[in-house]
């Protein structure tokens, strides 16, 4: 009887424990719902009744203001107006969407890749071309950003954000001003040097030291790129993504590329480090929204993108996002210092010196992806070191086999 | 001296095991206007406010839970009648069984979640659906849950005398009966075993999930999506929330668990005076 009650109730209580772990958010989640957004205005609106149509829509991660820190849950925002819910979720990196959406398991409505990934989609026939009499909220759009390289005459996208790649650096350890990409190639700053840790955006910076064009389809070009970059792996502490902020805050590392809009919280919570886009030039990246073509409610999709066009709601997004807007009409609804600072909006003599990416051509992306492999884990001379640390391992481990065999014909004997 | 090295090796087994969690939970409370989880600015209780307030982060966490609750008491059920299937067999089959039963485990986890992608893509457009989602999590979690759940109870099933099932009956037990009043409780440490390790896989999992979720979200995913931006402290706070719950749930069992240890003793010491 005992041993029973004891079972029962070990179990009674990790039953409980998931039950506590899901009414938290559960409680939390009711409660939200019920919060009115801040800051757009329109309180006592009673609410558009709901179409019973779910739109998925597929973001990068922290990407879009959702209720926290004062600012207005943009989802909750634009079911209230339209009826229409969004099932919202995010994905880390452009190939990571793109291996969903091929992959076929995955019903997307509207997703938001970089400029590059967009021109592949648009490329291999992916996407749906807008039909722009549902976006009037288009009209926003200041005039640069509209037909860029990765989408001839604008027909499949809508851009979303934008920055340029730029150099950090730590003033405190590093005493000259920086100018140029070759600070990251700099001996006196061994160790210390961080670099980004995906292809495109690494080749970039040797591309535009070597004065190549980053959309380069000369497999010569891409071979010397990854020779300097070869070259700066000694120097080079880590290839990092978002470790580049606990980094560069502890002074672990003194200089680092990285997005504009990101970095920019270091320059303004730090009086020693500094931004500035090197005089070679640099990567210009925009994510820019678009409707797969296996979506199922375009119109409701294409409402999505106008709503998230409206000025109101882009200013409200860059605040919380942090990076830049492609509409100068949102510009009002932002915060002042984020608006005037050269880093998130650089002069237009910078943004002269700026490449976007395109679509490599699939050559072209394959030896990319093997020179980087080449790169990041070392060229064939260097896998002699490994095979000779396993040709060691595997002689322990036989010397130990015949110490054992030896041992025991002694014991016998 | 010896016992003294033995303490301190313990003491840095456990320092080893535990600074990871110690360090999130400290600076789950860091007040810091760059989200620094590395620089300590001083103490607040932001990030707590912030985790309440983000209702993708709640949402990603309920879809988590619930799969993990339900596949693991999925599993568990069809793990314990899997595993007392497979002891009753012959050596050769149940030699067979167990190779199938090792495979999900023995696998990488990639290749899982892919070949279960492929599968779920084409099994989705045959029945005309539109896409992955929770049913398909479901069914993934279950099947790479399910080898645990059994190597769990074999065990127990195998340690159990064989003679107590056909005792029960012949005492007047019909088999059903006799199977949940003598079988079940002899076995039953390994099935709570098997559950809870079925429950802690299935909230860890990553990336079968990536694969099999479709449009769904669960913690895992969301925690790695934020990696391009920044993975902010609302993850330390959600993580000391989760950690505190558990461990206090723990404490509340051990407790409970000393006291019957406790008062099981005191009959029997009066019995023998």
């Amino acid at each position: 009887m005992k041993k029973e009650h004891f079972i029962r109730f070990n179990l009674c209580m990790i039953l409980c424990m998931a039950f506590c772990l899901a009414s938290v958010p559960a409680q939390a989640v009711l409660a939200g719902e019920n919060s009115v957004p801040e800051g757009t205005g329109r309180t006592d609106e009673t609410a558009v009744p709901d179409r019973g149509v779910t739109i998925n829509v597929y973001n990068w991660g922290e990407y879009i203001a959702n209720g926290t820190d004062g600012s207005p849950d943009v989802n909750e925002e634009f079911t209230r107006r339209t009826g229409i819910r969004v099932n919202y979720t995010t994905f880390d990196s452009n190939e990571a969407l793109y291996s969903k959406l091929v992959g076929g398991g995955a019903d997307y409505d509207v997703i938001i890749p970089s400029d590059y990934m967009v021109s592949k989609l648009i490329d291999e026939k992916m996407l749906a071309q807008l039909d722009f009499s549902n976006i009037p909220n288009y009209r926003y759009i200041d005039e640069r950003f509209r037909d860029p390289d990765y989408d001839p005459g604008s027909r499949y996208s809508v851009p979303y954000t934008w920055g340029v790649v730029g150099l950090f650096y730590n003033t405190d350890y590093i005493e000259e001003e920086i100018t140029s990409w070759s600070a990251l190639w700099d001996d006196r700053y061994a160790g210390k040097i961080l670099m980004f840790d995906n292809p495109r955006d690494s080749f970039a910076i040797a591309q535009f030291m070597l004065g190549q064009s980053v959309n380069t389809t000369d497999e010569n070009d891409w071979a010397e790129a990854a020779a300097l970059l070869k070259q700066q792996k000694p120097l080079v502490q880590a290839y990092v993504m978002d470790r580049i902020f606990d980094k560069m805050e502890s002074s672990e590392a003194w200089i680092a590329p990285y997005y504009s809009g990101d970095a920019a919280i270091l320059v303004e919570n730090s009086d020693s480090i500094r931004f500035v886009v090197p005089e070679e030039g640099t990567n210009y990246f925009v994510d820019a929204m678009c409707i797969p073509v296996t979506s199922s409610h375009k119109a409701e999709a294409e409402a999505y993108i106008n709503f998230l066009c409206d000025p109101e709601i882009a200013g409200a997004n860059m605040n919380y996002v942090g990076y830049s807007t492609p509409e100068s009409a949102a510009k009002a609804y932002m915060d002042e210092e984020m608006v005037e600072s050269p880093v998130y909006y650089p002069d237009d003599e910078i943004l002269e010196r700026t490449e976007v990416f395109v679509n490599l051509p699939e050559n072209t992306s394959k030896l990319v992806d093997q020179l980087w492999a080449e790169v990041k884990m070392g060229g064939p001379g260097e896998s002699m070191v490994l095979v000779a640390i396993i040709l060691g391992f595997l002689g322990v481990y036989i010397a130990i086999l015949i110490y054992k065999r030896q041992k025991r014909k002694r014991e016998l004997a | 001296m010896k016992k003294a090295g033995a303490r301190i090796y313990t003491f840095l087994i456990f320092l080893f095991l535990y600074a990871p969690i110690l360090v999130l939970i400290v600076f789950s409370f860091n007040d810091s206007e760059t989200a620094s989880r590395t620089v300590w600015g001083g103490f607040s209780l932001r990030w707590y406010r912030k985790l309440f307030e983000d209702r993708l982060i709640l949402e990603a966490l309920c879809n988590t839970l619930l799969i993990a609750v339900v596949s693991a008491a999925a599993s568990t059920v069809l793990g314990t009648m899997a595993a007392i299937g497979i002891n009753s067999m012959k050596r050769l089959p149940r030699r067979i069984m167990m190779n199938i039963t090792n495979f999900p485990m023995v696998n990488p986890e990639i290749v899982t979640g892919v070949s279960l992608m492929l599968l779920f893509v084409s099994a989705v457009r045959l029945f005309g659906g539109r896409s992955l989602g929770m049913g398909s999590l479901f069914a993934a979690h279950i099947t790479f849950c399910l080898p645990y759940v059994i190597l769990s109870v074999l065990p127990k099933l195998r340690q159990m005398d064989p003679n107590l099932y056909e005792a029960a009956q012949d005492l007047g037990c019909p088999p059903g009966k006799a199977f949940f009043k003598v079988v079940l409780p002899e076995i039953m440490p390994g099935i709570v075993t098997g559950l809870i390790m079925a429950f802690t896989l299935s909230i860890d999992d990553f990336v079968i999930s990536y694969f099999t979720s479709g449009t769904t979200q669960t913690l895992p995913i969301y925690i790695y999506s934020m990696t391009r931006k920044r993975i902010s402290p609302e993850i330390n706070a959600l993580s000391t929330v989760m950690f505190a719950v558990v461990m206090i749930l723990l404490i509340i069992i051990n407790a409970r668990n000393a006291k019957e240890r406790k008062t099981e003793k005191l009959p029997e010491y009066h019995e023998s005076m």
